[in-house]
């Protein structure tokens, strides 16, 4: 049995969100939706407890956190940091915003500071279009940006 | 019955056909066929892919806006189908087109050119040019394992591999990950083969249309040790594959080429052409005295002697249960398959015999398998890092090898194998298809253990085309009882019986490809037909019917090896020549 790394009581909360929906492959997508919640994130050893516990290969699963943008491999940073690209921020400047996250970062979309401190992600729309261009940091929404912003902001979270 | 008919056109035809009949299944009656190229239905056994994505077969239904998919579209009562308009041409060109816009034209060196259901297809559609072209596929890998060689650059993403691997054989090595440009068949967590559950079965190369999935090429290297004074070069053939050359050499399928193959590998300069089926005869002495002897102890009370016990000549098997069933690796026989029976004997017995040391002997297989040429590289089948079997070559290989050697195999005339490696009874012949290596067994238990001889040597009840059989067997007034599996998914489901406590089976015998090593994934590409198998497995009852001895224990050469070097079956030395142990390997 290959070594798993991750938590004990990790395992057996992702044991038990298995068992709470029966075990059933069918369910896949919702197990591993709050797989996710558990961390942030769904790493291999994650993917083949589910695996085991659904009675299906390693590679289905992995086929489906792969397929969906929104599952990740990677763990988020402390402040999750997601920039909107739809049409609207995305015609009134995000690419700029993003351009200076990363600068700023010094990490790509969908990978996270050594730190552990930030993540960047994009993601379509979150409903504020009347705010573009907007990111979200955690929970909290900022609009109205220019790339000039962004130190500040950054500077400002712990 | 008659209610269950439908009627329908087909072109010029009007037929009728069962309810759920495809267009597809209803226009080949009439003789009419329809070209595809995801759609595999290998009849008889459980190899099926039917995704319809690739849209090759697509026809005209009267009155739908749309093109249908013959191989997903069922008949309906009054339907009229034109397989051929115009419209119906354009557009399984213009699909084949877009599929060739991103697929390497690498036709003049790829391994599959010529066997090519894509290529088949450019060619029947009278492409002449890529009108397409533009973005292209990312993040590809290529990959080569003991035995299977994998470029995903040229997949087509048919998804007939993961089909067989995931839904037949329940490995779960292979399947599709990420989406658009990106989208590759891979293992779990885009690791290599050699990191994933892969049995080596090479079934899903025995599927792939195109030459994503391939076989590790050996023809080189044997080309260079043929032409090398210093060594000596000997083969041994399985059984399956003399049932399957003759079909590279445009030979029927079931023409049995064993004399003509023998004459062929001795043209190609091998010293000594030999038969793994003197090895499957060696075989079931071991795994034949390991039954009798597991089975009396364990029905006089000594459990520790474990019941069913599991033939282990298959080495697709031997990794699928390493790989998911560690638990249980006490229940397989310990008798090594019969390439490595054969591999050990002639570097040891014979080798001593003829003076030549171990290391200018090379010992080459040709097998139906893939799985056999990582059965080479394991490490217990090496003695100071000189393997047993130097390297094994499909059936494949060797045809490619033979006609580059400017050899005509259909007219070539027929001679013997060499003595004493070469000599086998029926019983080792039958090892080629399912049930046949438990028939064999049969024949030399009930002998060698009741003392008797069988009036009929033909066990009809282990036979059969069915992926799970199970039969009772008289031997002398105890009602053996006997299980046999093709196919790793329904060897699954016995091990699975066997786990949770509920079989009753004394002997099981397991292969892992559908229909036994006939249908291994080395063998010539059977394009889905399944006529190819069934001719191949009569050829072999055909050929055990014609052999003058059909019973292992019979072989005098057997008779002799164990008289002059292994004293006799389960003899210390026999153990530590002809036996294995297993692993631990799940991941």
């Amino acid at each position: 049995m290959a070594e798993i790394r991750l938590a004990c009581n990790i395992v057996s909360q992702v044991e038990a969100i298995c068992d709470k929906y029966n075990n059933d492959p069918g369910e896949l997508i919702n197990i591993l939706h709050e797989a996710q919640s558990l961390q942030g994130y769904i790493p291999e050893e994650m993917q083949r407890v589910i695996a085991s516990k659904l009675d299906i290969p390693a590679s289905r699963v992995y086929g489906v956190v792969t397929f969906y943008t929104f599952f990740t491999m990677n763990p988020k940073g402390r402040h999750p940091i997601s920039v909107c690209m739809g049409t609207a921020c995305y015609v009134r400047g995000a690419e700029k915003i993003l351009d200076e996250l990363k600068r700023r970062l010094g990490i790509d979309v969908g990978e996270t500071t050594p730190d552990g401190k930030f993540s960047l992600d994009c993601l379509r729309c979150v409903g504020a279009c009347g705010l573009a261009p907007v990111i979200m940091i955690g929970e909290k929404v900022y609009g109205r940006l220019q790339a000039a912003d962004i130190k500040n902001i950054l500077d400002e979270l712990e | 019955m008659e209610e269950n008919k439908i009627n329908l056109t087909i072109d010029r035809h009007s037929l009728s056909v069962p309810e759920g009949t495809t267009i597809l299944e209803a226009a080949k009656l009439v003789g009419i066929d329809i070209p595809t190229l995801c759609h595999i239905d290998l009849k008889g056994t459980c190899v099926k892919n039917a995704p319809a994505s690739c849209r090759v077969c697509v026809v005209e239904v009267q009155g739908r806006r749309n093109l249908a998919p013959a191989c997903s579209t069922k008949c309906t009562e009054g339907m009229v189908v034109k397989t051929s308009t115009l419209r119906v041409m354009n557009a399984r060109k213009i699909v084949t087109e877009l599929l060739l816009s991103d697929h390497p034209n690498e036709c003049l060196t790829c391994p599959k050119s010529g066997d090519c259901e894509l290529q088949n297809l450019a060619l029947r559609f009278n492409i002449r040019e890529m009108p397409f072209n533009g973005g292209e596929l990312s993040l590809r890998k290529r990959e080569t394992t003991a035995s299977i060689v994998r470029n995903m650059d040229k997949c087509i993403f048919c998804r007939r591999c993961e089909s067989v691997c995931n839904e037949v054989q329940t490995v779960g090595a292979l399947g599709a990950i990420r989406r658009g440009f990106n989208t590759t068949i891979a293992p779990a967590f885009d690791k290599m083969m050699t990191e994933s559950e892969c049995t080596y079965c090479g079934q899903c190369v025995a599927v792939c249309p195109v030459g994503a999935l391939t076989e590790r090429d050996h023809t080189n290297k044997l080309l260079e040790d043929l032409s090398d004074p210093d060594k000596t070069v000997i083969v041994q053939t399985a059984p399956a594959v003399r049932a399957a050359l003759g079909e590279e050499f445009g030979m029927a399928p079931g023409t049995i080429v064993t004399g003509k193959m023998v004459t062929a590998l001795r043209e190609l300069g091998f010293d000594y052409v030999f038969d793994t089926d003197f090895a499957a005869d060696l075989t079931i002495m071991e795994e034949g005295s390991e039954i009798m002897e597991r089975l009396e102890n364990h029905l006089h009370g000594d459990k520790s002697m474990k019941l069913p016990i599991l033939t282990s000549c298959c080495p697709a098997w031997v990794n699928f249960f390493e790989h998911y069933f560690p638990d249980m690796l006490d229940i397989p026989s310990t008798a090594r398959s019969p390439q490595q029976m054969f591999g050990s004997i002639a570097k040891t017995y014979w080798a001593e015999k003829m003076g030549i040391p171990r290391e200018k002997l090379v010992v080459v297989s040709i097998m139906p398998c893939l799985a056999k040429k990582y059965e080479c590289d394991r490490p217990e089948f090496k003695t100071n890092g000189n393997p047993d079997v130097d390297y094994s070559l499909s059936t494949r290989e060797i045809a490619r090898l033979i006609k580059r050697s400017n050899i005509n195999l259909a007219n070539l005339p027929d001679s013997e194998f060499d003595m004493p490696l070469g000599a086998s009874t029926g019983a080792g012949v039958i090892f080629g298809a399912s049930g046949g290596v438990m028939e064999a067994a049969l024949r030399s238990v009930y002998e060698l253990h009741t003392g008797k001889k069988l009036d009929k040597i033909e066990f009809e009840s282990v036979r059969g085309t069915e992926g799970l059989r199970k039969a009772t067997v008289d031997i002398d007034g105890f009602p053996l009882k006997v299980g046999i599996a093709h196919g790793l998914g329904n060897a699954r489901k016995l091990l699975n019986e066997i786990r949770a406590g509920h079989s009753d089976y004394h002997v099981i015998e397991i292969m892992a490809c559908p229909g036994g090593c006939i249908g291994g994934g080395g063998q010539p590409i059977h394009h889905g037909d399944s006529s190819i198998l069934k001719a191949r497995t009569e050829a072999i009852y055909r050929e055990d019917c014609g052999k003058e001895r059909r019973k292992s224990h019979e072989n005098p050469y057997i008779v002799k090896l164990y008289e002059e070097y292994l004293g006799k079956p389960l003899s210390e030395k026999a153990h530590a020549l002809l036996h294995t142990h297993y692993f631990n390997k799940q991941i």
